[in-house]
């Protein structure tokens, strides 16, 4: 479909594709992604955009992640010091925190599961509505870490699909952070299908 | 299962040190003359001295042990410390079943042990004292011995469909096995029998709590039944973060264990480290030099400070008030960056080393301190100011999960939630270490220990702790090295390791064959963050510990939970719980 110019620009917010959208967001101008790419040659003080739906509820879901933290260890406190005021995960929309499973999109496995909680981690996994990501957050979640006995999971891979994967032991708050931005970008590119 | 994996340590076939003497604990010819006074005293020919050991020891026929254990209970030792099991599977009677008592009126310990082959049974003790029954039913779990007349003798740590007891020595390490949904113990809480014909227009409801919920702080299962809004009944699981700590303490050196023992109390690592360095020091008989202990004492301070933040404010969020929780983070990150600015790690440090400390501090390591200290108090205050004339606040915490002084000790409570009840037992004024005697500074203890006395226990003992740094400041950090130079223990350094033969060989020794005390056990214990955390090491001499203890401060206060919250209501159980301050790593071990 050809580009068509709009005849009152003014009644729709002014934007210029292919700025960032932190960047731009402060004059007032906001850019989704994928737009950069476009051919925008006509679209100078344009006031419409052409995207997908997919692209579009991506970009909401990937900065809109409500996370359930299933913190049982030593990686739970870290957990609390990224929600909390120094690092404040807030900057990246993930501070909702909800501790229900019906409320939560991601699943942030933060501590050794040993077997007794399997079962528990299963269903707190089938509880949660689609689309739902996984963090497993430091070494325990990831692989069982340096628990390789007889009453500790190897990574919780063997109960339930993980998306990211944050090492550490435990990972500092900037590290899971950074996982959870890592998980922003693979949920905007449509990388994970599910549901 | 397909994922199970052997675990793949290469076991050590090096030749055993020889010509080596057994163990002889410092304190071993004092506790010899004062086993033989209270041998007199309870005057039971069934226990037998044990001597050269570093507590009184007895060895106690296993008939007996009820009797033994009344008698030294009317003999002021009236608090359980701990009860475990170690294995010797080449006796004729395998088992070593090791009983802890603590004496608050003469500040002295006991130890008895009991031996018991597999097929024996020992009468249980929990009509003695209340904190052996979760000691029990562990030993149960972890060696299957069996317990005459135990309540309730079902595992406690390990799930329900596990089969063999872990602990044995013949146990694989990393045999698990596969829990299912279907295998999941119900939990069906006894009804207390003040409420059981008591009858009101409710209806009977059984709630589960956990393990995944809020203000379970981790990973505890609360099961409670409730009449309206009263709770009736309450029955708790544990277990789930058993990360087999004593296991994997055994099947690794000595060194190898310190990040292990971060993982216990991971709020406070660096007590956790300090209090098992110290134990093998004790076991090798060397000393951290004045250094190393001057930085331990202040990295432990620290770390009880921030241990107490995230009760407080953690504890606070479970009732509504969040911004002391955000507030008081700010502190906790800036002392997480003090430990991060030692040595590289911020929350598990691993920090301290067998002999002395990883490295030594930074050159701005008493600046850094010193503005802390400076900042802490306001925080305090304000947090203090915050709360304490709050009226919401105060309704739901005076009075509320309270215990009595007699409970708390048949319990076996150690720490703040001790010291609320009003006793003033304190490991660093008890049986001082790192040289705690020579600060000034006070026990605090609240009447009526309940969650609001355990509140102002543990804000008053943060205000005590900054009093310890600022002495320690002050004093200034003693020069010298921060590790023990001795090759059989510590690392040479670098710049050694790469010029001379013989620090390159005394490298290579200690890392393939590791730190081997003498044969022998100790005891030793240091103030963590809740409590008296005590390390119960055996040695045989080889590289591998033999047997670690951990003795936990939060397993019998959890213990003890479901008697506090009979007869409150849940939102009140709730703010108790977080005023416990249970720790799932220590808690599971």
């Amino acid at each position: 479909m050809p580009a068509q110019k709009i005849e009152q620009p003014d009644s729709i917010i002014p934007r210029k594709p292919g700025v960032a959208p932190g960047e731009g967001a402060e004059k007032g101008l906001i850019t989704l992604p994928g737009e950069a790419n476009r051919e925008s040659d006509d679209l100078d003080s344009s006031t419409y955009l052409t995207t997908t739906v997919d692209t579009m509820v991506n970009w909401a879901r990937g900065n809109s992640l409500w996370p359930l933290p299933f913190g049982t260890a030593c990686c739970a406190i870290e957990f609390m010091s990224m929600v909390s005021s120094h690092y404040d995960v807030a900057r990246f929309g993930a501070e909702v925190v909800r501790f229900s499973p019906r409320q939560a999109d991601l699943l942030i496995v933060a501590g050794t599961i040993v077997d007794k909680m399997g079962p528990v981690l299963k269903t707190i996994y089938d509880q949660m509505p689609e689309p739902k990501y996984v963090v497993a957050m430091g070494a325990c979640a990831t692989s069982g870490g340096f628990y390789r006995v007889y009453h500790v999971m190897q990574g919780i891979d063997e109960v339930i699909p993980v998306d990211i994967w944050v090492p550490g032991c435990p990972p500092t708050p900037d590290g899971l952070m950074y996982g959870i931005l890592k998980l922003r970008d693979k949920i905007q590119r449509g990388e994970i299908k599910r549901g | 299962m397909s994922t199970l994996t052997k675990f793949s340590a290469i076991p050590y076939t090096g030749p055993a040190p020889t010509n080596r003497e057994p163990y002889v604990p410092a304190t071993a010819a004092t506790a010899d003359t004062r086993g033989e006074e209270i041998a007199a005293k309870i005057s039971n020919p069934a226990a037998q001295q044990e001597r050269g050991q570093d507590l009184p020891t007895f060895v106690v026929d296993r008939n007996a042990i009820t009797d033994v254990l009344t008698a030294l209970k009317n003999e002021t030792f009236v608090l359980p410390l701990d009860l475990f099991g170690v294995d010797y599977p080449s006796r004729e009677q395998r088992f070593d079943v090791v009983y802890q008592l603590y004496s608050l009126q003469n500040n002295e310990r006991v130890r008895l042990k009991v031996r018991v082959g597999e097929d024996e049974t020992i009468p249980t003790s929990t009509k003695i004292f209340k904190a052996n029954d979760w000691f029990e039913r562990e030993v149960f779990d972890m060696f299957g011995v069996k317990f005459d007349g135990h309540p309730n003798l079902r595992r406690i740590l390990c799930h329900e469909m596990f089969q063999g007891h872990p602990l044995r020595k013949d146990y694989d390490p990393a045999q698990r096995w596969l829990l299912t949904e279907r295998g999941v113990a119900k939990l069906n809480p006894k009804i207390d029998p003040r409420f059981e014909n008591v009858d009101t227009d409710f209806e009977r409801v059984t709630l589960n709590l956990g393990p995944s919920h809020p203000a379970t702080h981790g990973t505890l299962r609360i099961v409670v039944t409730l009449d309206g809004e009263t709770i009736i009944g309450a029955d708790t699981e544990i277990g789930y973060l058993h990360r087999c700590f004593e296991k994997m303490a055994e099947t690794h050196t000595y060194q190898q264990v310190i990040p292990f023992t971060d993982r216990l109390n991971y709020c406070s690592a660096i007590i956790n480290n300090v209090g098992y360095c110290m134990t093998i020091e004790k076991m090798l008989g060397i000393e951290a030099p004045p250094r190393a202990q001057h930085i331990r004492l202040m990295l432990s301070e620290f770390m009880r400070l921030s241990d107490h933040i995230i009760c407080i404010g953690t504890n606070l969020v479970d009732m509504g008030a969040l911004t002391n929780f955000w507030y008081l983070f700010q502190p906790r990150e800036e002392i997480l960056g003090l430990v991060e600015s030692c040595c590289g790690a911020r929350l598990l440090p691993t920090y301290t080393r067998v002999g002395g400390m990883a490295v030594d501090a930074p050159a701005d390591f008493l600046a850094n301190s010193q503005r802390l200290v400076n900042m802490l108090p306001k925080f305090i205050d304000d947090v203090e100011k915050l709360i304490m004339k709050n009226r919401i606040f105060l309704d739901r915490v005076q009075g509320v999960c309270a215990i009595s002084q007699e409970d708390a000790i048949n319990f076996g409570f150690t720490g703040p939630c001790l010291r609320a009840t009003g006793v003033p037992y304190d490991v660093r004024k008890a049986s001082p270490y790192l040289g705690y005697e020579t600060y000034d500074w006070d026990v605090p203890i609240a009447d009526g220990g309940d969650t609001y006395a355990r509140f102002l226990v543990r804000l008053e003992e943060m205000r005590q702790s900054l009093r310890i740094l600022q002495q320690a400041i002050d004093r200034g950090l003693p020069p010298g090295p921060v590790i023990v130079d001795n090759p059989y223990v510590a690392l040479p350094p670098k710049s050694k390791v790469y010029n001379e033969m013989e620090s390159l060989i005394y490298h290579f020794k200690l890392i393939m064959h590791g730190i081997q005390p003498p044969v022998g056990e100790q005891y030793f214990q240091v103030e963590g963050g809740n409590g008296e955390l005590g390390f119960y090491v055996v040695s045989d001499g080889t590289k591998n510990p033999y047997r670690v203890r951990c003795r936990p401060p939060c397993f019998p206060i959890f213990e003890a939970y479901p008697q506090m919250i009979t007869g409150q209501t849940i939102p009140d159980a709730i703010a108790g719980l977080g005023s416990l301050n249970i720790i799932a790593g220590e808690l599971d071990h």
